[in-house]
């Protein structure tokens, strides 16, 4: 990054140094972005071939080695599929609507940290960020049911709505857990609150918190089992019944950029994002100590297991009806983190912190 | 009393859930049962009812005698036969169609052919490429039963000892 800025402000007259920043801030975005991207297309392959083998079948191997190309193929399929809006739908409502669901989505993607000081914009407030840009992603679905002009996709806005409220309220609530354990709102802050190996990590003292927040990310990003928002059985597809082409494709991107955002900040914020199981023991051996060291390899391989996760529920467990999500959410999930957050303001205020 | 702490222990460490998870996390090891299609094929019966075809003796003469058993059982009204005279005095079908739009593979028309004539073989892969081509002519299916007439011949002897 140092060696283009300097070669920018070579090649640019003097005070330009606006331009310099502003180009190097797009490639790291884009630098996040295509990655991402491409994470999300080989998700819905990695997808279809786990729920494929928990269900003894395949899953897709046609397209390529193994099916290796099948989310090319797929994307090539959307891209040039006929984008059609119903004549009674509100037409410019209709197509912001992906773009208001994706851009979100997407944007989160800045404050989260990658390694040690790999980050895009280091806000201090970064969790309080995510907790804001993440809700907007609920406009983007409820007005694609309202402007879709269709009964279906109304009702299953509505339900989004109603759900990814509710289980923002217990999100938040486990997030403020971490928040008191590690005494920062910075996310990198966070990850180095657990520095030290294995015992260190947050998911130790605060499981609790770290069960509902997964299980309300999952809600939120309204997966199986709680995907009342698309349940098939009742209203076809839900929200994004009358999309098709790449304004369907927009909203299965930022549903899987979610996915992949709920499993990374579950492994920031409890498993000690880029830190190493092992703490500093290790780093001294000579060629194994850069892998068995921090780095981004760890964060990979932690999204991965709660992605997986994602989708071994989806393999597993039934649709929830609506109002058990709704009395999971508020009856159960609240109550959880408010007594665990109760108990771990006494065990602070008392002195103990097993985690330090 | 105790019911109730044992289910609130149950619920609260998710030990359903994660009895659920454990089956399918099972099953993502097990051998996959898929059939690879057009590379592996399932075993099949000598006697499968797939594509009809018209046998011939082994000297080339045409078995079918026209006797229209088989356009008179059809239970789909698929046959259509129509027949002449010939100058040695036999009897033999100028037109043997069967529409496989209508025809449900039942194979009464082959249990009922006293000559062996028309037979249904194990072919069950054809497709046609424009309108009409459902409604098979009598030298296509004569053509046919030549092209497959060893492998026909197979498996009719394979099942005869069953009939």
């Amino acid at each position: 990054m140092e060696t283009v800025a300097t070669f920018l402000n070579g090649i640019l007259p003097d005070g330009w140094d606006g331009v310099t920043t502003l180009i190097i801030i797009m490639m790291k975005i884009i630098a996040i972005l295509l990655p991402l991207i491409l994470a999300v297309a080989y998700t819905t392959f990695a997808e279809r071939k786990i729920i494929g083998y928990m269900q003894v079948r395949m899953g897709p191997n046609r397209v390529g080695p193994k099916g290796w190309l099948q989310p090319i193929a797929d994307t090539v399929k959307l891209m040039f599929k006929e984008i059609i809006s119903p004549t009674k739908a509100t037409t410019i409502v209709f197509f912001i609507a992906p773009m208001l669901a994706l851009a979100p989505a997407l944007a989160v993607w800045a404050v989260i940290p990658f390694w040690d000081g790999g980050v895009l914009a280091d806000v201090n407030a970064g969790v309080l960020l995510v907790l804001a840009i993440t809700s907007l992603d609920v406009f983007g679905i409820i007005l694609a049911g309202w402007a879709s002009n269709s009964k279906y996709a109304i009702l299953s806005s509505l339900r989004v709505g109603a759900q990814v409220v509710s289980y923002e309220i217990a999100m938040g609530f486990a997030l403020v857990g971490v928040l008191m354990a590690a005494g920062s709102m910075n996310l990198s802050e966070i990850v180095r609150a657990q520095d030290g190996g294995i015992q260190n990590w947050f998911a130790w003292p605060l499981i609790g918190l770290l069960l509902v927040f997964f299980i309300s990310g999952v809600a939120e990003t309204n997966r199986a089992p709680f995907d009342v928002a698309e349940g098939e059985s009742e209203i076809v597809a839900g929200f994004h019944v009358e999309y098709s082409g790449m304004a369907f494709a927009l909203f299965f991107l930022a549903e899987y950029a979610s996915m992949i955002l709920v499993s990374t900040l579950t492994a920031l914020l409890f498993m000690g994002g880029w830190l190493s199981p092992f703490g500093h023991a290790l780093d001294d051996i000579p060629v194994l100590g850069a892998i068995l060291g921090d780095g981004f390899h760890w964060l990979f391989i932690k999204s991965f297991f709660f992605l997986f996760c994602y989708l071994w529920f989806r393999a597993t467990f039934p649709r929830y009806r609506y109002d058990q999500i709704m009395r999971l959410g508020w009856k159960i999930l609240i109550p959880v983190t408010l007594v665990w957050i109760f108990g771990e303001g006494v065990a602070i205020a008392l002195g103990w912190k097993p985690w330090l | 009393m105790i019911r109730s702490i044992k289910h609130f222990i149950k619920s609260f460490t998710l030990f359903e859930l994660f009895q659920g998870l454990g089956v399918t996390g099972k099953y993502l090891f097990k051998r996959k049962i898929t059939i690879q299609y057009p590379e592996q094929k399932t075993p099949m019966s000598p006697r499968f009812r797939g594509h009809h075809a018209l046998r011939r003796y082994p000297n080339g003469q045409e078995r079918c005698i026209a006797c229209k058993l088989c356009e008179a059982v059809c239970p789909a009204l698929a046959i259509d036969i129509e027949s002449e005279e010939r100058a040695d005095g036999t009897r033999r079908t100028t037109k043997y169609d069967i529409d496989f739009f209508k025809c449900i593979y039942c194979g009464f028309c082959e249990e009922v052919c006293p000559v062996d004539a028309i037979v249904e073989t194990h072919i069950f892969e054809y497709h046609y490429e424009e309108r009409g081509g459902n409604i098979i002519t009598k030298q296509e299916l004569l053509a046919f039963g030549d092209k497959h007439e060893p492998e026909i011949a197979k498996r009719k002897a394979a099942d005869a000892p069953y009939r």
